[in-house]
């Protein structure tokens, strides 16, 4: 992936089987999120492949790769500001219903069953994460932390089978943190879901990832179980710089 | 091609009226992102300034460059007082509405302007006063350069080199661009938005009142709903070279001016009203920032 | 409230409204008439208009382009038929006067479809301009077509006369107010409930994030071509009925500021509220003619300075529109509750208790 003459990220390549949940870490401008972007369409790789089930997203619109069942939440959240808490999730929801423009007018059989459906499922997305009773509330009302469990549970109405989070984490504060582990390893049985994630807190990742891979200047450094992470010479590197021992000599004076 | 010497030159002396005239839409546009949509009235009063300005003054009679002088200057003065009045009252409490919101304001003020003027100056057209007189100077065996034409082009050349100087070398035409990359940095940066705003718009103002007393001279009819076309069209090529970029206006302008011109001479005169959005939408299909804009891509 | 009621039993409504038009009938003045049918056109106008400004979040400036195909192609199949067929009248005239506005809207969804490409690349102020752009070059075509008038304008256009049901009249207005208001009703029911449906959410997520809603699965470009086509849709139908009530066609009557009138009413009620527009089409519609009685008095035509001073004004105390995105009942929920809180308040007050401040 090239950005006019800047190399965001070269020669990656990395695989994920159904049911994984991996993590994926690097300094600030490492092009972690770029990953997300390119995996979910939003750019289009300048070269390479990114193949998804079988089907190869090259030229894939990004709301033709969500209908294959990749979703993601936004770093900088990206709700629908003007729509409610359900409406967020109903909106995400769209894509499963096969009723036309003239169903929806009419108020036909169709229409009110696929709704339903939608319905159910927002609802019941919504109770995992105890935010039920702020439904009608509006999305930008929601304190941060919430907004950002209502990124997921948007992601999630989607029906994926792999979702990729990106730093689901930022701004919580630990008790809500421990919470939010707990509930992506839940919803990840539950919905037999493929987890990518992106975050900067050490212990969220090394507590909940079976597999760590690490981005430096857009290149994989690193890559492997959580153990072989943190004892990574090239890791220590690429977070602290190679002469990362000094610079701890001269804080600590 | 036995007549395309006349019709460039024609097509050359209308853009650079139009230039003039986009100047203002695109200064406006690039430092509060907003279709100032009237700007084409502030023009149409500009010319009625000049001709009141005339009739009081007595210098319906009076040829000569100071006659001519003295109309530049009272339009532009009206011109610049009235940008600034419109800033100021109508465009200055709007300043973190939702951009509808400021842009029908734009359209109210427009219609005052241009209702106010039906029923102030009358519905009537008025004769423009011929401060200059329109002979032939230069004759080719194609084509006839008039002294109006070398008017035309001379005025506009001069207004646009000291807009350029005001612009790149003073420091308030650093403060304007600034203000117009990024209003709220600019600010931190010791510059006051409002006031730069308000330059902004009295400078704008200014070049429409130049553009109005061109217009009147070669063009000799003023009424109040005058400016719209001309508006239109010079609105136009400014999004046509990218709205929000000076030598794109110009650039956009010219362009306008010579194929408008050459539709008419060539081809036929009852569409000269559309072939200025024609072309625009066709630009615009394939650099949707127009000519020399550059289109922002929005980070994730 | 009654805007609910409208959504859920249209069909009520529009029966309970046709009283009211009888009453007009009999009671009103040919003028006055002719305003109430103008009102509901521009209803229509605003409330298609909304759907792509206020709900999908794509800035038009060229309903009025809209509006002169619709009008234009009503005319000239009303105007074929006549001289090829044969006058229609009777009992046929209302169902042929109706199947010539969804023809007419039908071609200018077409157009729509056409403009709304564009509107794939460009945002904001570019798509208004290329909007406004297409809706002048229409104008332009309309005055250089010679067969449909040209500048002279379109005359004579062919309408439904009289209806004699036995011994009982029905009048042309009342005909015209039955399917004015069949098409407001139709309008307003198709976009209230689109908008409530999986399709309509899908233009609110391009209005409010057009990446998030990619992300999430919606087709963008679908459903802002969609917006566009089912507004001009409308603003189609609401020129063929334009058409057949003034009886007079001109390319000028189409101009920039027909435009603008339906941007003010959407801006004016509130981006995203359809009873907003509602409200904000009669107010625009009938402010001039209040305004009358002024210019009696001053002598000189001040209404119009006057309407556009009105509008500043209103843009610069309540940015958001009459309504906000919100729609009328929402506004009267609110009201009542706020009503409800007082009157407790106050009642608590009375029996000697202190009084919980509000916050």
């Amino acid at each position: 992936m090239r950005f006019g003459g800047l190399k965001a990220i070269d020669q990656l390549s990395f695989s994920i089987a159904p049911g994984d949940l991996i993590g994926l870490i690097g300094p600030n401008g490492a092009g972690k999120t770029t990953v997300f972007n390119v995996v979910t369409g939003i750019y289009q790789p300048t070269f390479g492949e990114v193949v998804f089930d079988n089907h190869s997203l090259n030229d894939l619109e990004p709301y033709q790769v969500s209908r294959l069942g990749l979703t993601r939440t936004f770093q900088n959240i990206r709700l629908f500001q003007d729509l409610s808490v359900l409406e967020n999730i109903l909106t995400a929801a769209a894509q499963h219903v096969s009723y036309g423009l003239a169903d929806a007018v009419l108020h036909t059989r169709r229409f009110e069953t696929q709704e339903k459906a939608n319905l159910d499922l927002a609802m019941s997305l919504l109770s995992i994460f105890h935010l039920e009773d702020k439904k009608d509330a509006p999305a930008t009302a929601l304190p941060y932390g919430e907004q950002r469990k209502l990124e997921i549970v948007r992601a999630l109405a989607t029906k994926p089978k792999m979702i990729c989070l990106d730093e689901p984490a930022a701004g919580m504060n630990h008790s809500e943190t421990e919470e939010l582990m707990k509930t992506i390893a839940q919803i990840r049985e539950r919905f037999k879901l493929t987890v990518l994630l992106i975050e900067h807190d050490m212990k969220l990742v090394m507590g909940i990832c079976e597999r760590i891979i690490v981005l430096d200047h857009g290149i994989k450094i690193e890559e492997g179980p959580p153990e072989k992470i943190q004892n990574s010479k090239k890791v220590i590197e690429a977070y602290l710089g190679v002469d990362g021992s000094e610079h701890q000599i001269r804080l600590g004076s | 091609m036995q007549d395309f010497a006349q019709h460039f030159i024609n097509g050359l002396s209308l853009g650079s009226i139009y230039a003039l005239i986009a100047l203002g839409y695109t200064m406006v546009y690039g430092i509060l992102q907003l279709i100032n949509f009237a700007h084409s009235d502030v023009y149409m009063m500009g010319a009625f300034c000049s001709y009141y300005a005339a009739r009081f003054l007595n210098l319906n009679d009076s040829q000569g460059l100071p006659s001519f002088v003295v109309l530049l200057m009272s339009s532009i003065i009206g011109c610049a007082i009235l940008g600034f009045l419109i800033e100021r009252l109508a465009y200055r409490p709007l300043r973190n509405a939702p951009k509808l919101n400021v842009l029908i304001a734009a359209i109210g003020v427009s219609l005052l302007l241009q209702y106010t003027g039906q029923s102030v100056f009358g519905d009537d057209p008025k004769v423009f006063p011929t401060v200059l007189p329109n002979v032939p100077v230069l004759e080719g065996s194609s084509f006839t350069v008039h002294s109006l034409d070398l008017v035309v082009l001379g005025v506009t050349l001069l207004t646009l080199l000291v807009l350029n100087l005001l612009i790149f070398r003073t420091r308030i035409g650093m403060a304007m661009r600034a203000v117009s990359q990024n209003m709220r940095v600019a600010s931190l940066m010791g510059v006051n938005p409002n006031r730069i705003i308000s330059a902004t718009f009295i400078l704008g103002s200014a070049l429409a009142g130049v553009g109005s007393v061109l217009v009147g001279l070669k063009y000799p009819k003023v009424e109040p709903l005058m400016g719209t076309m001309i508006g239109m069209k010079a609105f136009i090529a400014a999004v046509l070279g990218g709205i929000g970029n000076l030598s794109g206006a110009v650039l956009g302008a010219v362009l306008m001016g010579l194929s408008e011109e050459m539709v008419v001479g060539y081809l036929s005169s009852t569409y000269r009203d559309a072939l200025a959005f024609g072309i625009l939408i066709a630009v615009l299909i394939f650099k949707p920032a127009g000519l020399l804009g550059r289109s922002a891509t929005e980070k994730v | 409230m009654s805007k609910e009621v409208v959504s859920k039993k249209p069909f009520m409504f529009f029966v309970a409204l046709l009283i009211v038009g009888w009453l007009a009938d009999l009671v009103l003045n040919p003028f006055l008439q002719f305003m109430i049918l103008l009102l509901m056109i521009n209803m229509i106008l605003g409330m298609s208009l909304n759907l792509v400004n206020g709900f999908a979040g794509q800035f038009s400036l060229g309903h009025a382009g809209f509006m002169a195909i619709g009008g234009y192609v009503s005319a000239s199949l009303a105007e074929i038929w006549w001289s090829r067929i044969g006058a229609v009248g009777g009992l046929l005239q209302i169902p042929f006067f109706i199947g010539l506005a969804l023809i007419a809207g039908g071609a200018a969804a077409l157009a729509g479809w056409v403009v709304g490409l564009p509107s794939l690349r460009l945002k904001g102020d570019y798509l208004a301009i290329v909007t406004l752009g297409f809706a002048e070059i229409i104008r332009v075509i309309l005055l250089n077509t010679e067969a449909v008038g040209g500048a002279r304008g379109f005359y004579d256009i062919k309408g439904p006369g009289d209806l004699r049901l036995g011994p009982l009249v029905v009048s042309q207005f009342l005909q015209f107010f039955a399917m004015t208001l069949f098409w407001v009703i139709l309008c307003f029911v198709t976009i209230w409930r689109l908008v409530r449906s999986a399709h309509g959410r899908g233009f609110l997520s391009v209005r409010d994030d057009e990446i998030a809603a990619q992300a999430m699965g919606i087709n963008t470009t679908q459903a802002k071509v969609r917006a566009f086509a089912l507004s001009s849709f409308f603003a189609g139908v609401a020129g063929s009925i334009f058409a057949h009530n003034v009886g007079y066609l001109s390319p000028s009557s189409f101009g920039f500021n027909r435009s603008v009138d339906a941007v003010i009413i959407v801006v004016l009620g509130g981006m995203g509220s359809l009873s907003g527009s509602l409200l904000a089409a009669t107010l625009v519609t009938l402010i001039p003619e209040l305004l009358r009685p002024v210019q009696d008095l001053t002598g000189v035509d001040v209404r119009m300075i006057i309407y556009s001073f009105l509008l500043i004004l209103m843009m610069i105390l309540r940015p958001a529109g009459l309504c906000g995105s919100h729609e009328l009942p929402e506004i009267w929920k609110k009201f009542a509750l706020t009503r409800r809180a007082w009157a407790a308040k106050n009642m608590a007050g009375r029996q000697g208790r202190p009084s919980v401040p509000r916050v």
